[in-house]
């Protein structure tokens, strides 16, 4: 059947909105999956296949703010399965250093063993986790696979009470001071991590120097010493590189139509988050005007009141995400997404190699 | 690994260990919006255990150069993604610093926001 009325190539708009947007009603929202299958649109002679030059073409990033640990960008033309598996490499796959072993010499504090521990293990480490190997349960501590920290403190009855931080945690580069015995060896350095490179600069510390590991009351002492490990937010969440890693669709608020006199004024003050403004359209006259879609939570206010819903729609642009990384430190929040990217790289390559 | 037919090579349903819904959702999309796939799907059978199968039958080619090609494309992918975000955060710090630049020396700043688009 020929049908000459509809331009070729080209979807009929309800069709595109259903293929482009998330439309929120104030009861459940709708279109809500991305249409993926390629010969979706082939009654329409639309291609709805992956093709890379369009890919090029279209896909866009936008940086919208950057600091030491936090970033805020959006990522446009992209599909909602990749923007996934960016976040979950971030959350769960991309490396960082943190303390896995402790070793307890003395601890009168009232923090038992083995929650000191515990604290120990998410105190976040300013340590580049690519200058570091995995270390297997086998292999010996050295400088490429361990790090070691101190913490000896103690309250004496004459002294100030003594509360004790992460910035206590003293830097071992030279690996273990505990007395080897014949059978465990805690570490076997090759030579003083501080003597390598990457550490001349710095010494190793956590990223944050007013972390309360424990309070002490007078005679009340800890001396332990801490291990820390390369690993990954799969196996326990202290290895995790971010605080958070999210991504949301761009809101879109449309006026079905114009919204006039008090109307106007009621919709500017029925949204919490003022995404609405009032243009002056000269003596007495006032329209509602969407200023700050961006903004939007979708809290649904504004479509919930009587007749409110004929009047806005709220939709959200499925292909475009505004992702935010938090880094906890380890690595500056930019990186982060490389490595992410890097990471889901490494795994084709691993299944490719197996498929041969 | 693969499970397939001998005779019929255009549907085969891989199973690959230590790998979850990251590369499984991904794989999907692209093999869905491959023309040469009749169907795709994928599943995690059990979430102790560290594996996903991906199921893909074709209208004809192998299913395993489908899969292949899949995989060369998402990694095509994630290098133009790369690409794009690192131009664009170097263009987000060139206008960052003119915008210190300016604001030190008393004028206006102006706030542009840095879209790139990499060809
Ligand atoms: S959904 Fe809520 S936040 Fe969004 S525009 Fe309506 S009232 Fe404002």
């Amino acid at each position: 059947m020929e049908m000459d009325d509809l331009p070729k190539g080209e979807l009929p708009p309800h069709l595109e909105l259903q293929r482009t947007r998330v439309v929120c009603a104030a009861d459940a929202p709708s279109y809500t999956e991305s249409v993926q299958y390629s010969g979706a649109y082939m009654a329409y002679d639309v291609d709805n296949s992956l093709r890379m030059e369009d890919f090029r073409k279209n896909f866009r990033v936008e940086i919208k703010s950057l600091n030491e640990d936090d970033i805020e960008f959006d990522l446009i033309g992209i599909d909602a399965a990749l923007a996934n598996a960016f976040r979950r490499i971030l959350i769960a796959e991309v490396p960082t250093v943190a303390i896995e072993k402790v070793y307890i010499a003395n601890n009168t504090s009232v923090i038992q063993d083995e929650v000191l521990a515990h604290r120990l293990g998410l105190v976040p480490i300013k340590a580049d986790p690519r200058l570091f190997d995995y270390k297997t349960d086998e292999e010996i501590a050295n400088e490429k696979n361990t790090i070691v920290f101190k913490l000896d403190v103690e309250c004496t009855h004459m002294g100030e009470r003594v509360k004790n931080a992460s910035d206590q945690l003293k830097w071992l580069p030279a690996g273990s001071e505990m007395p080897p015995d014949s059978k465990t060896k805690f570490t076997s350095f090759g030579c003083s991590q501080d003597s390598l490179p990457a550490f001349t600069s710095e010494a190793i510390a956590s990223r944050y120097p007013d972390i309360v590991l424990a309070k002490l009351r007078p005679g009340q002492a800890i001396e332990i010493e801490a291990h820390a490990v390369k690993g990954i937010g799969k196996t326990h969440a202290k290895w995790s590189p971010v605080a958070t890693a999210k991504y949301r669709m761009l809101p879109e608020v449309v006026l079905l139509e114009d919204i006039e006199g008090d109307l106007a004024d009621e919709l500017v003050r029925t949204c919490p988050v003022n995404v609405f403004d009032i243009e002056d359209m000269g003596p007495g006259e006032r329209r509602a005007t969407v200023a700050r879609p961006r903004d939007c939570t979708l809290c649904r206010e504004c479509v919930r009141g009587d007749g409110w819903d004929k009047r806005v729609q709220l939709r959200r642009v499925k292909e475009h995400f505004i992702f935010s990384i938090e880094s906890t430190g380890a690595l500056p929040p930019e990186v982060l997404f490389t490595e992410s990217i890097k990471i889901l790289t490494e795994k084709c390559q691993r299944i490719l190699t197996e498929l041969l | 690994m693969e499970i397939g037919s001998e005779v019929d090579p255009s549907s085969a349903t891989f199973s690959l260990t230590d790998e979850d819904h990251t590369l499984g959702n991904s794989l999907r999309y692209i093999l869905n919006k491959d023309p040469r796939v009749s169907f795709c799907g994928y599943s995690v059978p059990h979430p102790s255990e560290a594996r996903v199968n991906i199921r893909v039958q074709t209208t004809g080619a192998p299913a395993r150069d489908v899969l292949k090609d899949a995989l060369h494309d998402l990694m095509a992918i994630g290098e133009h993604v790369r690409a794009t975000f690192e131009r664009a955060l170097e263009q987000h710090k060139v206008t960052r610093s003119m915008n210190e630049m300016s604001m030190r020396s008393g004028l206006t700043s102006q706030h542009t926001s840095g879209s790139v688009r990499d060809q």
